[in-house]
């Protein structure tokens, strides 16, 4: 499988910060930033990575599987929604939130929009409950979410596209 | 060697090795510490928690299969609090697993049946409902039932580190983990099954004895495997002389508990309707059923009658029959039919090894040796589909002891993923290539040599006198290929030799016709063939010739038959039979098909009906083997090595043979894991597998692992 020139030059990084014979331990950092490159990993993408890492097919499925931030066979959306409802953000509001977004979307847990677009996900702790209630949109962190800033947040999403 | 480190284990005191594992430590002394994921000879990963110990001075328990003994320390490993503990375990197991051990296959051998028996945890107070997955199907031969799985990584660890192959792996994480296969839904790997049989529940299950039997209600008969040439014990469950199931759990014999596909599912073909269980004579054109002392009495007729016309008549042997069958045969052929035209299809160069090699102790390797020898060198030969158990042996002394291993062959083999040196030469072009390795090999304290038919005649002395260069201990195995290959050649089924390698031109015998010659000549006036198929494709020149047949089926030999007589398979046999390595076992009936004989009764009692029977002497499988052990040089093993399960090796002879046979004729047929010859083609099991052969060489599965 040819990558994108990009990623390409990526990998080549990544690969180069471990000794030859660790090399597989690039294992996660070139599936997440092929997740994020690609938008989903296929299992043409698994093979390569599994080629260039040397170990097997397989062995590369179960590291996909392994970490929920993997996301493997299924892709997640363009924008992917987490919210969290640990303690911290359970207590601020956090369990509503989820409500309000699964009803908002017509989404549940891991499931995306039919135009690929937004995908939700009811996460475990983000790190963020100081500033409880909080939800996470791809990569970006938003705080004290409140039903209205919820909505709001939904509503740039859709005018994003 | 380090000092021995003095511990005390339930009270008593043990010695052991610096480094060794408790678990182990403690099994010597009888006392066996419960475990799931444990298994000596795989990698550690601590994941049943089962095997708990209290060790004094230390707060918490400990897992005795990754804890290493210890100076003064003092174990125990039956406590209340263990015991607690295990239940607690046990309960936490069963929180998922379903209840339905009367209908599981695994009842009654059950690991972990027997572990909630012993510990008492029987009631639950999980009251939530099972998270259930639904039983898969991932090929012919292989099904897995996610629910029952305890995740110990048995399976994983046999298929990755035992086999090579790396089918099996755990997907998903926590509650939800799973075994998968490498193939999202199926398994493209060898089938050999080790998967099932290690597995300590019924979560992978065999097609073979799924929903068959209880384990209580088989015989377990401990015989040889009937297929290729390496002569693993496989320990048959039989009920009502029907095979039920193969594997070696027992761990005895030369293979442990190894066996591939073909020894723990091929034994199908011994059911199989296609078996013949009644002679037949040729009349008017067409095979009709006849008794057997018809049959008998029609061949015997037409034998003596041919000999005193001074016809030439012809006699194929087999690598498919005991010592005592082949030895008798050639008796037979020489003393009584006066013919020394013997042959079989030849399979590797043994003579010319066994002549270069001769007067020489411990030179010839065992199938042991493969697993300790501080290097291995294999040549011409894919091991892992044509020797699969000497395979696991070199892949097994690579994985305990760091083995070198090297390999010189044709395309790629599995031995590249562990292999110092690979390289990759045309067959016939082994010798050359193998001058490149010279420095490395010299380098090493002793090697264990491994070729296959490609080095034959000349380039075998070329082997023999590269090996003696090197200036270090050097063993030979000669790949031949089937159940007793070796043996054939060893008991002189072949104009050239008698048995014990005598040469048949000194001892006064006219020259007797090789197979081919046979086959081709117009003049022939009977061939005989014993459970061997060498007209299946080639014609016999004497169109006249009178051909009679012992076989299990109706092969394309058999189909030219005028008469045809049922013989029994090695697994309904007394007798013994002689491996790759030279390595004599001896066999255990397991079965019976009604109709069917031994060969070595179907040539006595031909021999009784020419009036020869005293001069033949008894055809009982003892009595031929005392004889043997008295006139076949290298077969004075003795008896109760063999009686009691057990291999003795044969030596080279004293001296050199002398006799030089043509290279030409020597020809392995190149059977892979998935066909067995004759025998593969009427197994349904073996059959249904050819379709997924395995991708395992291909693509991104050819991977140089030097890292794992």
């Amino acid at each position: 499988m040819t990558l994108p020139q990009e990623l390409e030059q990526k990998f080549s990084e990544i690969i180069g910060k471990y000794p030859p014979e660790y090399k597989k331990s690039a294992l996660v950092p070139l599936l997440l930033y092929s997740q994020d490159a690609l938008g989903k990993i296929t299992p043409e993408l698994v093979n390569e990575v599994a080629r260039r890492v040397g170990v097997f097919p397989l062995q590369v499925e179960e590291v996909l599987t392994y970490y929920s931030m993997l996301h493997f066979p299924k892709p997640m959306g363009k924008y992917h929604v987490q919210i969290c409802t640990n303690v911290s953000c359970q207590l601020t509001g956090g369990p509503e939130l989820w409500e309000l977004a699964c009803k908002r979307l017509g989404l549940g847990h891991k499931e995306v929009s039919a135009d690929g677009l937004i995908s939700l996900e009811e996460v475990e702790c983000i790190g963020a409950c100081s500033w409880a209630p909080a939800i996470q949109i791809n990569y970006d962190f938003h705080h004290f979410v409140t039903p209205e800033k919820l909505d709001e947040l939904l509503d740039n999403l859709r005018q994003l596209q | 060697m380090a000092d021995l480190v003095k511990l005390t284990i339930d009270g008593i005191p043990v010695e052991a090795a610096p480094g060794s594992l408790l678990i182990e430590v403690a099994r010597r002394i009888g006392k066996e510490i419960p475990a799931f994921c444990y298994y000596d000879g795989f990698s550690q990963v601590a994941a049943c928690r089962m095997c708990l110990v209290e060790i004094e001075g230390i707060p918490k328990l400990m897992t005795a299969c990754t804890q290493p003994v210890g100076e003064g320390m003092v174990v125990r490993t039956e406590t209340p609090k263990l015991a607690e503990a295990r239940k607690g375990t046990l309960e936490f197991l069963l929180t998922n697993h379903p209840l339905d051990c009367p209908v599981c296959d695994k009842g009654g051998e059950c690991e972990l049946q027997d572990m909630v028996f012993r510990y008492g945890a029987s009631e639950s107070r999980y009251v939530e409902i099972k998270h259930h997955h639904d039983e898969q199907q991932w090929s012919p031969v292989v099904y897995f039932d996610p629910a029952r799985c305890i995740l110990c990584y048995r399976c994983v660890r046999v298929c990755s580190e035992g086999m090579g192959v790396n089918a099996l792996g755990v997907v998903q994480r926590g509650a939800y983990a799973e075994i998968a296969p490498n193939h999202t839904d199926h398994l493209e790997c060898d089938e050999c099954g080790a998967c099932i049989d290690i597995c300590p529940v019924g979560a992978l299950t065999s097609d073979t004895y799924r929903y068959q039997t209880r384990p209580w209600e088989m015989n377990h008969v401990g015989t040889i495997c009937t297929h290729c040439s390496n002569g693993c014990k496989t320990t048959l469950g039989v009920r009502n002389d029907q095979i039920i199931r193969g594997n070696n759990r027992d761990r005895s014999g030369i293979n442990g508990e190894f066996l591939c596909v073909k020894g723990r599912y091929a034994f199908d073909f011994n059911e199989s309707e296609e078996r013949l269980t009644t002679p037949m004579i040729r009349k008017g054109g067409k095979l009709e059923p006849a008794s057997w002392s018809d049959a008998v009495r029609f061949v015997a007729g037409k034998l003596k009658q041919l000999k005193e016309a001074g016809r030439q008549i012809g006699v194929v042997g087999s690598g498919r029959v005991t010592n005592e069958e082949s030895y008798y045969l050639q008796k037979f052929a020489r003393q009584v039919l006066g013919t020394n035209s013997i042959d079989h299809e030849r399979s590797g160069d043994v003579v010319t090894l066994l002549d270069a090699l001769a007067g020489r102790a411990n030179a010839l390797a065992t199938v042991d040796d493969l697993y300790r020898a501080k290097a291995v060198l294999v040549i011409g030969s894919d091991l892992a589909h044509q020797h699969p158990l000497l395979h696991w042996q070199i892949r097994a002394n690579w994985r305990h002891h760091a083995a070198h291993t090297y390999s010189v062959t044709a395309g790629p083999v599995r031995e590249d993923q562990h292999t110092v040196a690979a390289i990759r030469a045309a067959e016939g072009a082994e010798m050359n290539a193998l001058e490149q390795l010279r420095d490395k090999l010299s380098a090493e304290s002793e090697l264990a040599i491994v070729f296959g038919d490609s080095v034959k005649g000349e380039a075998v002395r070329q082997l023999v006198s590269f090996g003696d260069s090197l200036g270090i201990p050097v063993k030979y195995v000669c790949l031949v290929d089937y159940v007793n290959s070796r043996g054939a050649m060893d008991m002189g089924i072949i104009p050239e030799l008698l048995p014990g390698y005598q040469s048949a031109a000194a001892a006064g015998l006219p020259v007797g016709l090789t197979l081919p010659q046979m086959l081709a000549n117009e003049h022939l006036g009977a061939l005989w063939v014993v459970n061997a198929d060498p007209l299946r494709n080639t014609r016999l020149a004497a169109k006249e010739a009178f051909v009679i047949v012992q076989d299990l089926f109706l092969t394309a030999t058999a189909q030219q038959a005028d008469v045809l007589l049922p013989s029994a398979s090695l697994y309904e046999k007394l007798g013994t039979v002689t491996n790759v390595c030279g390595e004599v076992q001896r066999l255990t009936k397991a079965a019976q098909t009604m109709g069917a004989k031994a060969d070595l009764e179907i040539i006595g009692l031909i021999a009784k009906e020419l009036g020869m029977a005293s001069q033949m002497g008894p055809w009982i499988t003892d009595k031929v083997f005392a004889e043997m052990q008295q006139v076949v040089a290298g077969y004075n093993v003795p008896l109760p090595v063999i009686a009691t399960g057990g291999a003795a090796q044969t030596l080279p002879p004293a001296v050199k043979i002398g006799v030089e046979t043509d290279p030409a004729l020597i020809r392995s047929a190149r059977d892979t894991q998935f066909t067995s010859g004759t025998l593969g083609s009427y197994s349904k099991k073996l059959d249904s597998l050819l379709e997924s052969p395995g991708s395992l060489y291909q693509g991104e599965n050819v991977l140089a692992l030097a890292t794992q």
